[in-house]
């Protein structure tokens, strides 16, 4: 399926991440969003405010983010294609419905334009602090899936990703930015809408009477239909059996529970976006996302004008987090970097995953000003030495 | 102040009939989801339903239908019945060449 | 619905709106929830509503299980939050009814500023409340309309905060339509139902309700049969009370009636008459999925 040519700004642009997420989400198919104003964040939704009505979208400022985080999955449930974007204050309020989306199956996008916590923290100032939050912040075991840009353009680009990935795999997604990709003016080129790859959600062919809401047909996913379509579904948040009627014992927690996982954790690889760069032989590897990863490049580049082989990942995809990928990495370094706005977070996960195979090195950051490449450039070359 | 009066007897007229008057109505009773409220014996405004020594499976203590002939269907009893477990319906009168 | 057949069983009128494969349902002997479902249920047969197009939504409690028996499309969210999922629901579904169907502590404690929300954008849908005093699934807790005085598990000296009029701040917020009943009124309460559902617009009807388990008994106040009595003695039936002098009291009169009948423009009359003002015909209004 194609976007919308009606809907799809087509054009080159000169705007900034959090217009050209909102861009994004409206080619995407988006057509309900529902938020509540939170710095660094605003400018998606005010911009949805402006564009939706023009579109046969509704927006909805609710009266706070727990409002926001579940209107928008009635939407959803309803027959939408919706989102809600928020920053860490917000994002904190909302977990309990990340949590909803995860047990009942909801193909959410939750936008985080990430600032300095904790609490009220750097309102307008950057941090990459709530990495971890998205993938552990709801109680319980479940699986989400959380893509991390690096600029306008991939804001544009990554958010109808961010879409196609909810409703292939109706989990949460998390469109990771920060405020400083967010507030990043830069060039977008929006192509024409028959250039844009839209998955559309797909309902089940089985008539009424011959459908399960949460029933496994095929593949690892139930098949989806709306409220109104005849089929008289349940869903909630209790576990529940294939019916979505509760069943609350052992058995059917681990089955559930499993499932919702191992929907994610099966697909790592193909969920997997990242960029590598002259990894292999090098002496060190910077591993990043978002606006570091982007930092980081300058670094990098700087360093190999110096004669030192410096390889670079990018994550695009932070959840699932792919341990082959990293492991992959470890194989063809001599030792790696991990330089994120937060006192380290994915660095556990790059430890983890590496293990004892080559050291790994964290350059870290409270937030609210980005790790400057002379920090990093320094680090490399403490490391090489 | 107004006394509400919802369960309301609807006054059966006594019959033309020789024979006794034909019950208006059925109460039905599914026993095995009847908690035992008693709701349906107490608010039956004509005294159709009685506690009886009867228990389902469960154990509870079931309500018997001990006047049939005075049910009219109001179903005061499904109305109230908090576990579904009773109804009272209205008999087809029977007219000449009517359903 | 046919009467009496002469030959095979009728079947109870209830039975049409529920999953009954789920019945027995997990509330307690005596308890006034599922007489107001009874209400429902035929509330709903005097209406034209399709039941393809009824979308029950309920949060968590006791009532809150209510969408788990309704064999509709319907949605068991989280605790208070019922409202705004309905919200974005009915705002998806502009043909559908929805109705949010919950207790006192999920809709006017944890969710009480959605509802005053809802209210105030008139929402269009129609919210239930079973007010029983008390939080019954986690074993009798004070709620905000929990009565002076009256024990809870955590009042276990007596209640000492005030209570909220629900009828009162949901006509504040902008309700267009507003009534209350006790579970003994049953057919007042269809009546009121039937209304509700047939109104475009933020609809709320405080079902006032026996809990035996919890509320009854930790104060002493006899089984569900006495409080059922309790409401047939001392209710007060005052169609267009000012909501104002409808508040309760431990064990006082309770007076039940409709109270509000004013219609004006939902959330989405409003959305569209703004829109199509400002953008002529550049606004494209939304109409539903396809």
């Amino acid at each position: 399926m194609k976007a919308d040519p009606a809907a799809v700004a087509t054009g080159v642009h000169f705007i900034d991440g959090n217009e050209a997420c909102a861009e994004g989400a409206i080619a995407a198919g988006c057509r309900f969003a529902a938020g509540y104003p939170i710095t660094p964040s605003t400018e998606v939704v005010e911009h949805i405010a402006k564009r939706f009505p023009k579109l046969g979208g509704v927006f909805i400022q609710m009266e706070d983010e727990i409002a926001s985080s579940i209107c928008f999955q009635g939407a959803i449930w309803g027959g939408m294609k919706a989102m809600t974007v928020t920053s860490g204050p917000g994002l904190s309020l909302m977990m309990e419905h990340v949590g909803l989306a995860a047990m009942t199956e909801t193909p959410s996008v939750f936008v985080d334009v990430q600032r300095g916590g904790p609490s009220t923290g750097l309102p307008t100032l950057p941090g990459q602090q709530d990495v971890m939050q998205v993938r552990w912040g709801s109680h319980g075991d479940y699986e989400v899936i959380a893509l991390a840009p690096n600029s306008p353009q991939e804001c544009f680009d990554h958010i109808i990703t961010a879409f196609n990935l909810a409703e292939q795999y109706r989990v949460p997604v998390f469109f990771m930015m920060d405020e400083c990709i967010g507030h990043m003016l830069g060039k977008v080129r929006i192509p024409e809408a028959n250039q844009i790859d839209v998955r559309e959600r797909k309902f089940t062919e089985r008539p009424p009477g011959q459908y399960l809401p949460y029933e496994i047909y095929s593949g690892d996913q139930p098949e989806m239909v709306r409220a109104g379509m005849g089929y008289r579904i349940h869903t909630t948040g209790l576990t529940h059996d294939a019916r979505g009627y509760p069943e609350m014992n052992a058995q059917a927690q681990d089955k559930l529970i499993r499932r919702l996982c191992n929907k994610v954790l099966d697909h790592t690889e193909e969920l997997t976006l990242c960029e590598s760069d002259q990894i292999d032989g090098s002496d060190v590897t910077i591993i990043a996302y978002g606006i570091t990863a982007r930092v980081a490049a300058y670094a990098v580049e700087q360093a190999r004008q110096q004669g030192l082989k410096v390889g670079q990942l990018r994550l695009i995809t932070l959840w699932p987090f792919n341990d082959r990928l990293i492991r992959d990495v470890a194989q063809n370094t001599r030792s790696i970097i991990v330089a994120e706005m937060n006192l380290g977070q994915m660095v556990h996960e790059v430890r983890r995953a590496v293990g004892d195979k080559v050291p790994v090195h964290l350059i870290d950051s409270a937030g609210g000003a980005i790790i400057e490449p002379e920090t990093i450039l320094a680090k490399i070359k403490e490391v090489v030495s | 102040m107004e006394q509400d009066s919802e369960p309301s007897n609807d006054n059966p007229k006594p019959s033309k009939s020789e024979k006794p008057p034909a019950a208006k109505g059925q109460a039905f009773i599914d026993e095995e989801r009847c908690k035992g409220c008693s709701y349906c014996v107490v608010f039956c405004p004509t005294e159709v339903l009685a506690m009886g020594g009867r228990l389902n499976r469960k154990g509870y203590h079931l309500p018997e239908v001990v006047n049939p002939e005075k049910c009219n269907g109001c179903d005061m009893c499904g109305l109230f019945c908090p576990d579904f477990a009773i109804f009272g319906v209205r008999n087809k009168k029977k007219k000449d060449g009517g359903e | 619905m046919s009467d009496a057949p002469t030959n095979s069983t009728p079947t109870n009128p209830v039975e049409k709106l529920l999953r009954m494969e789920r019945i027995p349902h997990i509330w307690c002997p005596g308890c006034g929830v599922g007489t107001s479902v009874n209400c429902f249920a035929r509330a709903l047969d005097k209406t034209d509503i399709d039941y393809d197009n009824l979308h029950v939504v309920s949060g968590i409690g006791c009532t809150g299980r209510v969408a788990g028996y309704v064999n509709v499309d319907s949605f068991h969210t989280t605790h208070g939050r019922a409202i705004p999922f309905a919200t974005g629901l009915a705002i998806a579904r502009p043909e559908a009814k929805v109705v949010v169907y919950s207790g006192d502590g999920d809709l006017f404690a944890i969710g009480g500023n959605h509802l005053i929300h809802a209210a105030r954008r008139n929402i269009d849908m129609t919210v239930i409340c079973v007010n029983n005093f008390t939080y019954g699934m986690t074993g009798g807790q004070v709620t905000p309309t929990t009565p002076y005085s009256a024990k809870a598990t955590t009042t276990p000296y007596g209640n000492f905060e005030d209570t909220f009029n629900l009828p009162n701040l949901v006509e504040s917020c902008g309700a267009v339509y507003v009534a209350r009943w006790t579970v003994y009124h049953v057919r007042k309460l269809i009546k009121s139902m039937t209304k509700a559902l047939n109104t475009k617009g933020f609809s709320f009807i405080e079902v006032i309700a026996q809990c035996p388990t919890l509320y009854q008994r930790r104060n002493k106040l006899g089984d569900g049969v006495m409080a059922l009595q309790y409401y047939k003695e001392r209710s007060t039936v005052q169609n267009g009370a000012p909501t104002v002098d409808v508040g309760l009291d431990y064990q006082s009169d309770i007076i039940v009636g409709e109270f509000v009948d004013k219609p004006r423009p939902t959330f989405m009359d409003k959305y569209n008459t703004r829109m199509t003002e400002i953008l002529g015909n550049k606004f494209v209004p939304y109409e539903g999925v396809k």
